[in-house]
């Protein structure tokens, strides 16, 4: 094992938005930094590349923020995501604290945007970042490189070294060699474990192995798994994670935002065996396509078949892969590999239980089926206008819950107290304050708000 | 430099594949033009393609931004997807094609026809030297430089004409009102999309660094070749409606106009050449940056040899200056059609088709 040469005030484990912040504000408080980034410069950033907002506190308008967005009814939308598994104190503490992210994100390089077209209900809540994530941590690696951070790519933190209530050194692969790293200060912003199947599969059960990861796969929770083995106070459900439907044609890893799937509204969704299994139209899709992932993670091979017919192909967004198209039900079924018969029984009874009505596909419309087992309780139209149209859904992982308890200066404790030169930023402690559910945005704002509070303390540490 | 390797696959069957998966993501929105406008659809026909590629300055902001690039599968690569169609209209729409062809991709044959034009000028000025005239008409008479330029610069205008008349069938564009014009070349005038949305400029010479440069050198070259121009228009003025013929002195409009005009492409001329060299040749069409780089210095030199003609005044080099620069002159006006010179003429026309289509729809929840 070689020594990194020089003995840092501190190391930031991971290479996302968390670590960033953390990095550069203690590089700004004077100490001498190192983030040690396991991925390859290509891939860095984690899943921060692949996010478009964070969720911000605000009295006024404030670019690109319209309206006020004020820490009651932000607290309210974080109880009603969460069913009130949130530390109501850590929770506060965030949103109130995220109001100054925003000119703090603007000094550091970030630049926003108006909300993106196709998402305007959340242009008074969240501030999109110009260009997405990607953009914003390229942003922040400009400003890491000219505050004379060092970076380095590929350097995979295996274990973290505790004697007592301190932190000595780090064990690491850079480049695949291994390395001892020493600092007298440590963060962890190591994000999730989503991208390692076996975790996921031991939590969740052998179905995950079905699951698509649509972040990054250098997020493996190497680093969290070295700490809770070595003790450290655990917080959020260990059998959940963060799942919407996707694509079922995404990329294994890494697919993004552009694998989501707008359509379930308009559509009837079938399983293997081409039966329905929940109410499609059950609420506008910002409000329900997070309990889809979960949906179709319970049926058979877990995954499920969307199917529109031609009315309603342009109702929502474009999907990155075209949909599969037919001009009989059958001939969709047979591309789609399903039952035909299963699939025009299955249509048949939806589009005679469809009743006739006003359709408005912006709006709740109380379109809906009678007599049906499964009811669709708004757009329900018949499925009977050639050409159709399917798209393969299945569980796409986001985000896991699983992480280090931490306290308001984001330390991070063992039984026996706080571990003196240890803090922890961005998804790894995220179940502190997000214990289950998901509001579109917060991820970044607690990343943002404890790499911030991470790096303060480490700084004031080590002064 | 000049890489002449084919595209392997239609440069619209690859921009059409990478826009539809940006038009799933839209993170970009905000840099340009081309991300509202792609909106609009969700299938994209060559013509939406075209419009597109027209409405793209290369400034890079979104392949910098995209968390698809290279090694990822998706293999993102919008500015040089989009610049490929952007060469490629304008090949295709250019007649003769072969022309095209040829100049836009290699910049040695630009450089062949300067020697051309060079070879003729020498010759007409020892074989067509007026008996008098002052200033360099004593070299060439006024009519003989008329009887040669007048048409090789509308000719070549003409040319471009019959090319928009296509482009704008192509591009679907629609009845032209005055506010499309107006909006379009006000955006023109301050180059509003070189600024990136942030007003921080482009990713062009430093990675993923904000640099205003671009558009500092392009608006120097821009105005100056405006300047120029004027300086040319106002000496015709003043040769046919006042009757005073050149030489100009100083102090007089071809002077103050084009003295200016000339330093300002000089400075811009090797600014944006500079600029080439730093940038990545794989985020734009690689097969033509040799003919992009000549048109470059093509420019550059019109305007320093323009500036020399006029430094030698009343010397022995005016005859030899003379034909150098009218030679640079000739084959700027030749290749208007088939270099470099057309995007000025697409990119106008791409701003006003993009004026007078319909606001995109901005989605809706
Ligand atoms: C497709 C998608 C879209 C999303 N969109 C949004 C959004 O718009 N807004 C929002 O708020 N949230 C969004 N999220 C959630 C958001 O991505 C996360 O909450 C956030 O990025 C977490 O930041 P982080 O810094 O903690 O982790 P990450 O950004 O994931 O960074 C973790 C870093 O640690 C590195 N690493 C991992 N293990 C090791 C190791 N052993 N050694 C060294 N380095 C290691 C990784 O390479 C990576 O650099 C989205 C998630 C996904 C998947
Ligand atoms: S270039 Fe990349 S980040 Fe930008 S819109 Fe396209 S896919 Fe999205
Ligand atoms: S390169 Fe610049 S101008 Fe071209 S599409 Fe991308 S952001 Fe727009």
């Amino acid at each position: 094992m070689t020594r990194w040469p020089e003995v840092f005030d501190l190391a930031v484990v991971g290479g996302g938005n968390a670590a960033l912040c953390a990095a550069i504000t203690a590089a700004e408080a004077g100490a001498k930094v190192l983030i040690l980034e396991g991925a390859p410069l290509a891939y860095r950033g984690g899943n921060s590349r692949h996010t478009r907002n964070f969720r911000c506190m605000h009295r006024g308008p404030m670019f690109p923020l319209t309206g006020a967005y004020e820490e009651e009814e932000y607290f309210n939308d974080l109880l009603l995501v969460t069913k009130g598994k949130t530390d109501e104190h850590l929770a506060r503490m965030v949103i109130r604290a995220s109001e100054e992210c925003l000119p703090w994100m603007q000094s550091h390089g970030v630049r926003f945007q108006p909300s993106l077209s196709g998402t305007l209900s959340l242009s008074r809540t969240n501030a999109f970042f110009l260009g997405g994530g990607k953009a914003l941590v390229n942003a922040y690696y400009r400003t890491a490189a000219d505050l004379g951070i060092a970076i380095a790519y590929e350097a995979q933190v295996i274990h973290v070294h505790r004697d007592g209530d301190r932190i000595t050194h780090l064990e690491t692969e850079i480049a695949g060699q291994p390395t001892t790293v020493r600092a007298r200060a440590f963060v962890l912003a190591s994000g999730g474990f989503q991208a390692d199947l076996d975790w996921l599969a031991r939590a969740w059960g052998p179905a995950a192995r079905n699951f698509l990861i649509r972040g990054t796969p250098y997020n493996r929770g190497v680093v969290l798994r070295d700490m809770l083995d070595q003790g450290a106070e655990s917080v959020g459900d260990p059998t959940q994670c963060h799942a919407v439907a996707i694509d079922g044609r995404a990329p294994k890893y890494d697919g993004g935002i552009v694998t989501r799937l707008d359509c379930v509204p308009f559509s009837i969704v079938v399983n293997r065996d081409g039966d329905r299994f929940y109410d499609e139209g059950e609420d506008v899709w910002p409000k329900r396509y997070a309990i889809w992932g979960r949906l179709v993670a319970a049926q058979p091979d877990q995954v499920g078949y969307a199917i529109i017919d031609h009315k309603s192909i342009d109702l929502f967004m474009p999907s990155v892969f075209p949909p599969v198209k037919a001009d009989t039900i059958e001939g969709l079924a047979t591309q789609m590999g399903l039952d035909p018969t299963a699939l025009r029984r299955t249509v048949d009874g939806f589009n005679a239980a469809c009743q006739p009505g006003p359709f408005h596909p912006t709006e709740l419309d109380g379109l809906r089926t009678q007599g049906l087992n499964v009811p669709k309780t708004n757009w329900a139209r018949p499925i009977d206008t050639a050409p159709f149209y399917g798209y393969q859904l299945r569980p796409g992982v986001t985000f896991t819950y699983l992480g280090l308890k931490v306290d308001t200066r984001a330390q991070v404790h063992a039984a026996e107290g706080p571990i003196r030169n240890l803090w922890a930023a961005g998804e790894i402690m995220a179940g502190s304050i997000l214990g289950q559910g998901y509001l579109a945005g917060f991820g970044m704002t607690i990343g943002t708000v404890f790499g911030r509070i991470a790096g303060q303390e480490a700084a004031a540490h080590v002064a | 430099m000049s890489l002449d390797m084919p595209p392997k696959i239609a440069p619209q069957a690859e921009a059409r594949r990478q826009m539809e998966i940006c038009n799933a993501c839209r993170y970009c929105e905000g840099f340009c033009a081309v991300f509202p406008a792609m909106t609009r659809q969700k299938a994209f026909a060559d013509g939406d393609l075209t419009h597109l590629a027209n409405l793209c300055h290369n400034c890079r902001g979104c392949y910098y931004a995209c968390q698809y690039t290279e090694p990822h599968e998706f293999a993102l690569n919008i500015p040089a997807a989009l610049a490929e169609v952007r060469a490629d209209s304008w090949e295709r729409l250019a007649r003769p094609r072969a022309l095209a062809r040829l100049f836009q991709t290699h910049g040695t044959a630009m450089a062949a026809l300067a020697v051309v034009a060079l070879a003729f000028f020498f010759w007409a000025l020892a074989a067509l030297r007026p008996a008098e005239g002052a200033g360099f008409y004593a070299h060439l008479a006024h009519n003989t430089m008329i009887a040669i330029f007048i048409p090789a610069f509308l000719a070549p205008l003409a040319l471009i004409a019959l090319s928009l008349r296509d482009y704008w069938h192509e591009v679907g564009g629609g009845r032209i009102r005055l506010s499309h014009l107006f909006q379009a070349l006000h955006a023109a005038a301050r180059m509003k999309n070189l600024s990136g949305g942030h007003g921080e400029g482009c990713n062009f010479e430093d990675a993923d660094r904000f640099s205003d440069r671009r558009r500092q050198f392009h608006h120097l070259m821009m105005y100056g070749f405006l300047l120029c121009f004027a300086s040319t228009a106002s000496g015709t003025v003043m040769h046919y409606a006042f009757a005073w013929e050149a030489p100009y002195p100083l102090w007089s409009p071809p002077k103050l106009l084009g003295i200016p005009g000339g330093l300002m492409m000089v400075a811009g001329a090797a600014g944006l050449a500079w600029l080439k060299t730093k940038a990545d040749p794989a985020l734009g069409a690689a097969r033509v940056w040799g003919g992009e780089m000549a048109f470059i210095l093509l420019l550059g030199s019109v305007a320093l040899t323009g500036l020399a003609l006029y430094a030698a005044t009343g010397t022995g080099l005016v005859g030899p200056l003379l034909a150098i620069h009218l030679a640079t002159v000739l084959v700027l006006f030749l290749l208007m059609p088939f270099s470099k010179m057309v995007h000025g003429f697409y990119r106008l026309a791409a701003l006003v088709a993009e004026a007078g289509k319909p606001a995109p729809a901005g989605g809706g929840e």
